[in-house]
């Protein structure tokens, strides 16, 4: 098992490598530092002498890859590619284009994206598996081509008009909760049940049908129709060895997102004017501060990387027939 | 004269393939009869009539040109304007050119917002004043309003119903000549619902959309039936150029990743090894990187690109249009390795199948084993693909919009609507009709392609055929 995973960790080095190199292509080759200090200064009228001082104070005045002018391993080490990418791998993120340490942000911020997720997350999943085995409960008839439609069409209806919906009938008409903002610590909790609650609508219809698609293939097999032969009710068959048998796609599905829970949710908090890591993103991208995009782009491929891996582990964990090689 | 914008190109391409594809398929019986399956469906054939509706909305704007100005040149040659308008636009010029002030609520006949109107005796007034179209033949709104538009709509509906009814004709007859009996019989076992293909469903689903789109149209010529937005434009022409936004990205999206996601997908299950080891890292490399944030950074770097290189494009249109595909592009690239992943599972799968083996022992070359063992035997997977994504790549749109990393800001796109009215939510009263335009059209647009992606997936997936 240790072996395993070292060697899964070792295997994730170059797929990291390779994030890193894609990103310095598109941030620093695409396009070179001058373009991002002219954009950042304003188009048409600015001086070189400026370009220069916003190159300089966010040390991208450094050559790319080497730096001829330095002496031995700074040849290496003093240059843009070395201090932006090569330092992310020791999580050293430095500081935003607009002088903030991006670290510490990030670390301030990824406690309100988690209090969104993970109350969506879980209570999304109690609700998505209910309704599932209502559904399969009820397969066959009307009920179930009923349950269908409606969640085709919940599926359909645009994330955004969740939100915003949600927010007019709930905070507007009805004012139960304020539309947006947030506090510190438990006095947070009227302006996280708005978007936790959208976010959980919002994911019914797809949670609910691929869950009812699982559940179904599950009640096919033929363990299922032996037990109903022995005489079980279908009430026993469901819980006791449909759901049993059926959690372990559900939770493998799950433990992969885990990780990428601490992302935030870009729209949602954005919407909600939630300080969390996906309106720091979302602000980062509106006021192009790449710095911040580069950060986010290496910690969410790092997460990533270590869902998957959460994934295969937990693989076993749940199967025993599962064997890792 | 007219304009090919390159997404316009790419879609004339798409509809050669798709009209190909349709050809061989028809020829082939092994894939003639899954869609004969999709065709059997009533939800299908609904669909596909739905669906039809959207598609010639998107091709009449795709064919674009520069209008010819009323005056001659100086040498007597036609002008040309640069502004480039497209089939769509020439019929929709009604909506198009009764531009409003700013506001105003659907059927409304007065501006949302108060204006200081100069009555004719002289006194000044803060007053909604009347709209320059929108119900601006009513002598009195008050009382006529509601017969007017009962009467317009009645009107509608009578030429929806003529319209509809020519059309049901031509289908009965040329069924009726294919089965070679009368027209008589030949409705009635439409109408019971005993003929293979569902055509009482189609002609339902064909009643509904030509009368909605003749009352509709009727209404349109005197109202502004979706209300104005802020600069005062009709909302249901916005909604109806937004339609081709959201077609090309849902379809050319794919068919811009399709060659690399089959030719990589195939080369790593067939050929394995150092192959498969460098395609496998190549997309898990591109799948680690977050979708959202890989485009934000390539739109970002090529807005940059477009601020530095103004004079590369010869119109806003053109820019625009560009933005568009690039979009097109980089949603291929983060969306193309799902597609691989299950290709190269299949293929790994038919390698070892007897048929590639003999095909193999026989001494048929690799290539030739690919392209005729292989790759007809994974394209149900392209299609379901195709087919499934199409939708989330068009409620991707949106999303992509509303963060200002989507299309273009001065192109028409339901994402480009929500962003710009969500602001006015705030106002009291709300203005919510550009919201309900963006959301009705692109909500049947979503809800009949999953629909329609479930029927094919059902007809073709092998392992569910037998349930």
């Amino acid at each position: 098992m240790t072996a395993y995973i070292i060697r899964r960790l070792l295997y994730a080095i170059p797929i990291l490598i390779g994030v890193n190199l894609i990103t310095f292509l598109l941030f620093f080759v695409v396009n070179s530092p001058d373009d991002m200090a002219r954009m950042h200064l304003g188009m048409k009228r600015v001086t070189p002498e400026a370009i220069e001082t916003w190159k300089r104070e966010r040390g991208y005045h450094r050559p790319l890859f080497l730096n001829r002018d330095a002496n031995g391993a700074e040849t290496l080490t003093d240059t843009i590619f070395f201090d932006k990418s090569v330092r992310l791998f020791a999580f050293d993120f430095g500081s935003s284009d607009a002088g903030r340490d991006i670290g510490y942000d990030i670390s301030q911020r990824m406690w309100p994206s988690l209090a969104i997720a993970v109350p969506v997350l879980v209570v999304g999943l109690l609700i998505n598996i209910s309704l599932a085995l209502f559904i399969v409960f009820f397969r066959a008839t009307y009920i179930d081509i009923a349950a269908v439609v409606l969640l085709v069409a919940m599926m359909s209806i645009s994330s955004l008009f969740y939100i915003i919906g949600g927010q007019y009938v709930l905070s507007k008409v009805f004012h139960l909760v304020p539309i947006s903002g947030y506090d510190t610590g438990l006095a947070a909790w009227k302006f996280l049940i708005l978007p936790v609650i959208i976010g959980v609508i919002g994911g019914v219809g797809t949670g609910t049908r691929w869950y009812r698609t699982l559940f179904i293939e599950e009640a096919g097999k033929d363990y299922v129709r032996t037990a109903r032969a022995k005489g079980l009710s279908e009430r026993l068959v469901l819980f006791r060895h449909v759901l049993r048998n059926a959690l372990i796609p559900i939770l493998t599905g799950v433990v992969v997102v885990l990780p990428l829970l601490f992302m935030g949710s870009l729209i949602t908090e954005s919407f909600f004017g939630i300080p969390g890591l996906g309106s720091y993103t979302i602000d980062a991208i509106n006021n192009q501060d790449f710095a911040i995009v580069r950060a986010m782009v290496f910690l969410g491929s790092v997460l990533y990387i270590l869902g998957l891996l959460m994934t295969d582990i937990s693989y076993t964990l749940v199967d025993p027939r599962v064997r890792l090689s | 004269m007219p304009v090919v914008l390159i997404t316009d190109a790419l879609i004339f391409l798409l509809l050669v393939l798709a009209v190909g594809f349709g050809v061989y398929a028809a020829r082939h019986a092994h894939l003639r009869e899954p869609w004969g399956r999709v065709l059997r469906s009533r939800i299908g054939v609904a669909a596909l009539v739905i669906l039809g509706f959207y598609v010639v909305v998107g091709l009449l704007d795709s064919l674009h040109f520069n209008p010819r100005l009323g005056e001659k040149g100086a040498q007597g040659e036609t002008l040309y304007s640069p502004q480039v308008l497209s089939v769509l636009d020439l019929v929709l010029t009604p909506l198009r050119e009764r531009q409003e002030k700013t506001y105003s609520a659907p059927f409304a006949t007065h501006l949302f917002a108060k204006e200081t109107i100069e009555l004719p005796n002289g006194t000044v007034v803060r007053d909604y004043p009347r709209l320059t179209y929108g119900g601006s033949h009513l002598r009195d709104p008050q009382t006529e309003r509601l017969p007017d538009i009962l009467l317009t709509s009645l009107r509608g509906l009578g030429w929806g119903l003529l319209l509809w009814l020519a059309v049901a004709m031509l289908i009965v007859w040329a069924f009726a000549r294919r089965r070679g009996e009368g027209l008589r019989p030949t409705f009635d076992a439409m109408l019971a619902g005993g003929t293979a293909v569902p055509w009482r469903t189609l002609l339902l689903t064909l009643a509904l959309l030509l009368i909605l789109g003749a009352i509709a149209a009727e209404l349109s010529l005197k109202y502004h039936i979706l209300g104005t937005d802020k600069v005062g434009e009709d909302v249901l022409y916005q909604t109806l150029k937004s339609i081709r936004t959201g077609l090309v990205i849902g379809t050319l999206t794919t068919l811009i990743m399709l060659p690399a996601a089959i030719l990589l997908g195939i080369m790593a299950g067939y050929f394995g090894g150092l192959a498969d080891d460098i395609i496998q890292y190549l997309y898990t490399t591109l799948n680690s990187i977050p979708g959202v944030l890989l485009i934000a950074a390539a739109i970002l770097m090529l807005q940059i690109y477009m601020a530095n290189n103004e004079e590369a494009f010869a119109s806003l249109v053109e820019r625009a249009d560009l933005r568009l595909l690039f979009l097109c592009i980089i949603l291929g690239v983060t969306s193309w390795t799902g597609l691989c992943r299950l290709l190269r599972g299949e293929s790994l799968k038919l390698r070892e199948a007897d048929y590639v083996q003999a095909a193999t022992a026989l001494g048929v070359g690799r290539f030739t084993v690919i392209g005729r063992h292989i790759l007809p035997n994974v394209l149900h997977i392209v299609l379901i693909t195709l087919v499934l994504d199409f939708s989330g790549l068009v409620l991707a749109e949106a999303v992509l919009s509303y963060i200002n990393i989507g299309v273009d800001p001065t192109m028409n796109s339901w994402g480009n609507m929500i962003n710009s009215a969500r602001l006015e939510l705030a106002r009291e009263p709300v203005v919510w009709w550009s919201l309900a335009a963006a959301f009705l059209f692109m909500f049947t647009l979503v809800l009949f392609a999953n629909l329609f992606a479930d029927v094919v997936r059902d007809a073709f997936d092998p392992r569910l055929r037998g349930s």
